[in-house]
């Protein structure tokens, strides 16, 4: 059992798999420096400009380089930087990577990761700050991971690096120096959530940063006497609906939780799938929390203004509780 | 005596045998696309296609100086470049009309043709987007220590949109053994492309980054093989990437739909005049080749294709499992994650 930073996690991760196979490379801005966040930090030391590799500022080739790359047997890893800016590369990720294997009938596969650091980070304003996760869930062929945690950004990147999938892997930026144990070596499957709270009142589902806003409204639920389930979702697509399914016929009540904007988010996808399957089940109705329909502002009350926080995810649970 | 290497004719020391390999090569792909003409007029083919017809010398005067393990990245301008690289003509006639059998089961079509075993890794129905896909093979090539070489094959459209610039940057910024080709008709879809383009245009536009480029007759098909045999020796030996412009022109419509009514067709009367298949048999006609040879190239030509034609007519529509197969592995829509 080890402690580490989320940033940390992700790098030795990413080392270990740089380790047992040759045919994984990092490319994109800023790497040789260790990165934006210090997430590559040492690894260019350890292997060379070729394998952690500087890009120019050219988000299109970074990501169309990677297809390329990845259509002739590598397995890159590509750095985003922002979220933000992986949409001047959209073509390459959304025409390109997702669509490769199957419009060419299987011929080849997409093995990429794209890192696309995510949410909110004090006073970037609105095209440093964004949470575009649901506009990839929205893509066959991609697979969209989430993590919140030090174990799980360890563990997912893992398995992200060995999927043949182009994944979509989102940390946020608020967490790089999220602290945490990591308590083994092995790969965390895809596609599975993590409970994080056993309890039979609620289910709060949520993933990313606002996980931890989830914990500490539970905490102050169940100080006031509620039972209450968490779970944090990690992959996006697929996500794991049996286990939320489980949980939502066992609690009644629902509320999705997501930094990004509510409006088209993936929490209403959420909502709408276990309303249609546990409609007999539910208590209540099921709700969502996500930001208004508004860029992220810079000043940091107004920034504030568009938080998804803890006091509001108890307040809505207190509501749907009737406590 | 020296002769003018870019002078086709008696004066230079031409390679018969090539040339006539070349020239039954390029009547193989003219007689392809007549019959996915055909079977667009006959609704075989309902999606677009966007025929070469005019322009088969470049295919045929770059793919054969690649190797089979060499990787190509094509356009949606792209049957001739994939028979060029060497793609069985059955196979992709099926994925024309959809067909069971086609180099993509059906899925992709004329716009999206790739046949990844003789390294051609797609056509690509987003303008430029292949210059990044072939930066990418060369570096992979490159991290891996091979002697292959990535080559795309784009028109003179694709100058104008951003990973032009981006994905030449990073092939001459990284030395990577990538060959560039802008088959450059003059026309980006249906609008001229001098009307759209400042400056003097692709040939220039590359050697502002730093990649020797050439101009060449892409009708040549002698002055091309040459051109692309030299760029593909120095990229070979590590001479890092490399730029041809061939001019050529296209004898048909954007689309087999697209009427041309915005070019003068006195221009394109012309331009047949300039056919590359009609000005390598008169070359070769010129060297002593018999006419009933060069004849022969064309009418085998048309008996294959028209067999290959009858084939994927008769062939049966993929399984409709397909349409849910080779999206993704982790979830994939047939374990019911949708």
């Amino acid at each position: 059992m080890v402690t580490m930073t989320y940033g940390e996690a992700a790098k030795n991760a990413l080392h270990e798999e740089m380790q047992r196979d040759p045919t994984v490379w990092a490319l994109g801005e800023d790497l040789r420096r260790g990165g934006v966040f210090g997430q590559y930090k040492g690894l260019p030391e350890i292997y060379g400009p070729d394998r952690i590799s500087d890009a120019p500022i050219s988000e299109a080739a970074i990501m169309g380089v990677a297809v390329g790359a990845a259509l002739s047997g590598t397995r890159p890893v590509v750095e985003m930087r922002f979220a933000d800016f992986a949409l001047c590369a959209v073509d390459e990720l959304v025409n390109q990577a997702a669509k490769a294997r199957y419009m060419f009938g299987g011929q080849a596969k997409v093995p990429i990761v794209v890192r696309e650091p995510m949410g909110m980070w004090r006073s970037s304003a609105a095209q440093h700050s964004q949470s575009l996760e649901s506009w990839y869930t929205h893509i066959p062929g991609l697979v969209v991971v989430c993590p919140s945690s030090p174990v799980d950004n360890y563990g997912l990147l893992k398995s992200a690096i060995r999927c043949d999938d182009p994944v979509v892997y989102m940390e946020h930026k608020n967490l790089w120096a999220l602290e945490g144990e990591v308590d083994n070596n092995d790969p965390l499957p895809l596609g599975r959530c993590r409970f994080l709270r056993k309890g039979t009142d609620i289910t709060l589902v949520s993933w990313s940063a606002t996980v931890h806003e989830t914990m500490a409204a539970a905490k102050t639920l169940n100080d006031a006497g509620a039972s209450v389930e968490v779970i944090d979702l990690r992959t996006l697509w697929p996500w794991d609906k049996e286990r939320v399914f489980d949980s939502v016929k066992k609690t009644g009540r629902l509320i999705v939780a997501h930094e990004s904007v509510q409006a088209g988010g993936f929490g209403a996808e959420i909502a709408a799938t276990v309303s249609d399957v546990c409609f007999r089940d539910l208590r209540a109705p099921v709700k969502r929390l996500g930001a208004p329909r508004v860029p992220i502002a810079y000043a940091p009350p107004l920034e504030d203004t568009v938080r998804v926080t803890a006091a509001m995810i108890a307040e809505t649970a207190r509501k749907l509780m009737k406590m | 005596m020296t002769a003018d290497p870019r002078t086709p004719g008696a004066a230079r020391n031409l390679d018969l045998d090539r040339l006539l390999a070349h020239h039954k090569l390029m009547w193989r792909i003219r007689a392809f696309e007549e019959a996915a003409l055909r079977a667009n007029t006959e609704k075989l083919v309902l999606g677009a296609i966007h025929p070469s017809i005019g322009q088969e010398g470049i295919a045929v005067g770059v793919c054969s100086n690649l190797r089979t393990d060499d990787i190509l990245a094509s356009t949606h301008r792209g049957h001739g470049h994939t028979l060029a690289k060497g793609a069985n003509p059955t196979a992709m006639m099926r994925e024309l009309l959809g067909r069971e059998g086609g180099t993509s089961h059906g899925k992709g079509g004329s716009m999206h043709i790739a046949d990844f075993s003789v390294g051609m890794l797609g056509a690509n129905g987003v303008v430029a987007a292949n210059i990044h896909i072939t930066a990418g093979a060369a570096h992979a090539i490159k991290l891996r220590g091979e002697d292959r070489v990535a080559c795309s094959i784009f028109g003179d459209g694709a100058i104008n949109r951003g990973p032009f610039l981006e994905g030449l940057n990073w092939a001459k910024v990284f030395e990577l053994p990538a060959l560039f080709v802008c088959e450059d008709n003059g026309y980006a879809s249906t609008t001229r492309t001098a009307d759209m383009t400042a400056g003097p245009g692709p040939a220039a536009r590359a050697q502002a980054i730093g990649l020797p480029a050439v101009e060449v007759d892409g009708n040549d098909v002698v002055a091309l093989d040459e051109a692309v045999r030299d760029a593909v020796a120095a990229i070979r030996a590590g001479g890092g990437p490399r730029f041809i412009n061939a001019k050529t022109y296209r004898l048909t419509g954007h689309t087999a739909a697209d009427p041309d009514g915005y070019r003068a067709r006195d221009d394109v009367a012309a331009a047949w005049k300039r056919c590359p298949i009609t000005r390598l048999a008169q070359t070769l006609a010129d060297a002593g080749v018999r006419g009933d040879q060069l004849a022969a190239h064309e009418r085998d030509a048309i008996e294959e294709m028209d067999a290959v034609y009858d084939d994927a007519k008769a062939a049966p529509w993929p399984p409709l499992s397909r349409a849910f197969a080779d999206v993704q592995d982790v979830g994939d829509p047939r374990n019911g994650a949708y």
